[in-house]
């Protein structure tokens, strides 16, 4: 039954999100201020992990072809390409950011609810669905593929470097599998990902956040459900898109 | 002028408030006093919409606002200010910003029109020059006051501040009662006012409320309060037996 009544209230909520402005400029004012927050801040954390993923990836992968050793070492270059693009930028970058933006945003509501600056809008007569939850999805769905993509660039990087360093392939070599094999739809199944993930990392917490009743206690409660709810269903829609759309 | 009409609210099995009708008179403070937990805050949200009454009406000058959807309740909170119990300002912004919000939502004022106003407002409340400080830069006091800058930016037609002078100490609650009325009087707005200050019902009581069980159990002013000798008011009133007996032997 409750489980029924946030499935009711999160889609109320997302309608509301997106209904008309009252003031087109204090909307965009405000969707900029939320890209900044959640691109600006998480551009380091999602640059040191992207780099570090792509070069363990190159390493572990290298180490375990050239134990089979049927293999030419210059796949590896498409094996990382391959990798990042479809799975670990989108996937890690998102699980991560459910973490760190997600509980940013969830904490940010609930004490604006808490501390009645929620009513205090209302009470302007500002639809705050509208203004302080579509900004922030809209934002996302903007900010995160940059992000993505930045990291599918960095873990290629990386991968490089593990690589190289771990002399496992040459600069060449690698280049070469960068090269091979480059499907389009590939890189449309990651764009497809980054709108559903964006959508997802942000949607949830503003729920969460928008609701919460009670006092400090509850906007912890609140922060740490919605990063649990939100990593959960990112697992699951990654799993469905790849699905329909990877699958034969 | 606000009517409230037959307001009956249930929180679950709890009924907080079982039909209280009022009216609030413009150019005066209205206070609504009582217990905590009584139900005022309740009844100022609802007059204002934050909560829905699950039956009576609210109406404003007229115009019915439990009847209107949400576009036609925009306007009427257009007329609206309010003060909340801890200031509610907005974390993220200035105290200039803060003050300027409603200006900048609701308004085609020009930059320096909305400065000007802004300014005004601040002078007002007795805090010229802080502009550039945060909200968690203030002392309680100040977010008050930044908050009744706030809530008349507007110039709104109707205020409503609940207890507004909760941890405060007496002197400056004193300043934020005289502020409130005398800007009550100034713009000829009317006021409603959640308080169980005894200081504040004497001081600005031109019309008391006092809520007791979820009714209306007393209306008057403050020279009519003074009169009472017994029943909830009086033990409402003269809370320590000091105080019941100081007002009884005064009587003799
Ligand atoms: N959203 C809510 N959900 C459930 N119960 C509520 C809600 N809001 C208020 N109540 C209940 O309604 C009653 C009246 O609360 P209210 O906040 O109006 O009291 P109050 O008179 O303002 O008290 P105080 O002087 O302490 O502020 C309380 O028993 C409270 O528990
Ligand atoms: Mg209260």
């Amino acid at each position: 039954m409750k489980f029924l009544d946030d499935i009711g209230g999160y889609l109320i909520m997302i309608r509301h999100a997106f209904s008309r402005p009252e003031k087109t400029a204090m909307y965009s004012k405000e969707t900029f201020r939320q890209m900044n927050d959640i691109g600006i801040g998480s551009l380091s954390i999602v640059a040191i992990i992207a780099t570090f993923i792509g070069a363990v990836t190159a390493v572990q992968f290298s180490y375990q072809l050239k134990s089979i050793g049927l293999v030419p070492m210059w796949w590896m270059g498409s094996i990382v390409r391959k990798g990042l693009i479809l799975e670990l930028a989108p996937t890690i970058t998102s699980l991560l950011l459910a973490g760190k933006v997600g509980s940013n945003i969830a904490t940010e509501l609930g004490s604006m609810r808490i501390s009645e600056q929620i009513d205090a809008y209302e009470i302007m007569g500002v639809n705050t669905r509208s203004y302080l939850v579509g900004p922030k999805i809209l934002a996302a769905i903007v900010v995160i593929p940059m992000l993505i993509v930045m990291a599918v660039a960095l873990g290629i990087l990386g991968g490089w470097a593990g690589g190289v360093l771990g002399h496992f392939f040459t600069t060449a070599e690698y280049v070469r599998g960068l090269q091979d094999n480059m499907k389009n739809w590939d890189v449309v199944v990651m764009f497809i990902k980054c709108v559903f993930f964006a959508f997802i990392i942000a949607s949830i917490p503003c729920y969460k956040g928008y609701n919460v009743s009670g006092g400090a206690l509850e906007i912890g409660r609140a922060s740490t459900q919605a990063v649990v709810l939100t990593s959960i269903m990112l697992v699951i829609v990654n799993f469905f898109i790849a699905f329909f759309l990877l699958g034969e | 002028m606000i009517e409230i009409k037959n307001i009956k609210k249930s929180f679950g099995e709890q009924q907080v408030l079982k039909g209280i009708s009022a009216v609030f008179k413009e150019g005066k403070c209205n206070l609504i006093i009582g217990k905590s937990g009584s139900g005022k805050t309740v009844t100022l949200k609802t007059m204002v919409g934050l909560v829905e009454p699950d039956e009576g009406e609210v109406i404003y000058d007229g115009r019915s606002f439990t009847k209107m959807n949400f576009k036609e309740r925009k306007l009427i909170r257009r007329e609206i200010g309010m003060l909340f119990q801890g200031g509610a300002l907005f974390d993220s912004m200035s105290v200039e910003e803060n003050i300027r919000f409603p200006l900048d939502m609701f308004t085609d004022m020009s930059v320096a029109e909305k400065t000007e106003q802004v300014n005004t407002c601040l002078k007002r409340v007795n805090m010229v020059n802080t502009n550039k400080k945060y909200p968690g830069e203030l002392s309680g006091g100040m977010k008050k006051r930044v908050g009744i800058a706030r809530a008349i930016v507007l110039n709104p037609k109707y205020l409503f501040c609940d207890e507004p002078n909760s941890g405060l100490d007496p002197k400056t609650s004193l300043v934020i009662d005289d502020l409130i009325q005398h800007i009550t009087e100034e713009y000829q707005m009317t006021t409603v006012i959640n308080t169980h200050d005894m200081n504040s019902v004497m001081g600005i009581g031109d019309h008391v409320v006092f809520l007791h069980e979820g009714y209306k159990y007393w209306e008057g002013n403050r020279e009519e309060i003074m009169q009472i000798t017994e029943g909830e008011l009086f033990d409402f009133i003269f809370a320590s037996d000091f105080l019941k007996n100081l007002r009884r032997n005064a009587k003799v």
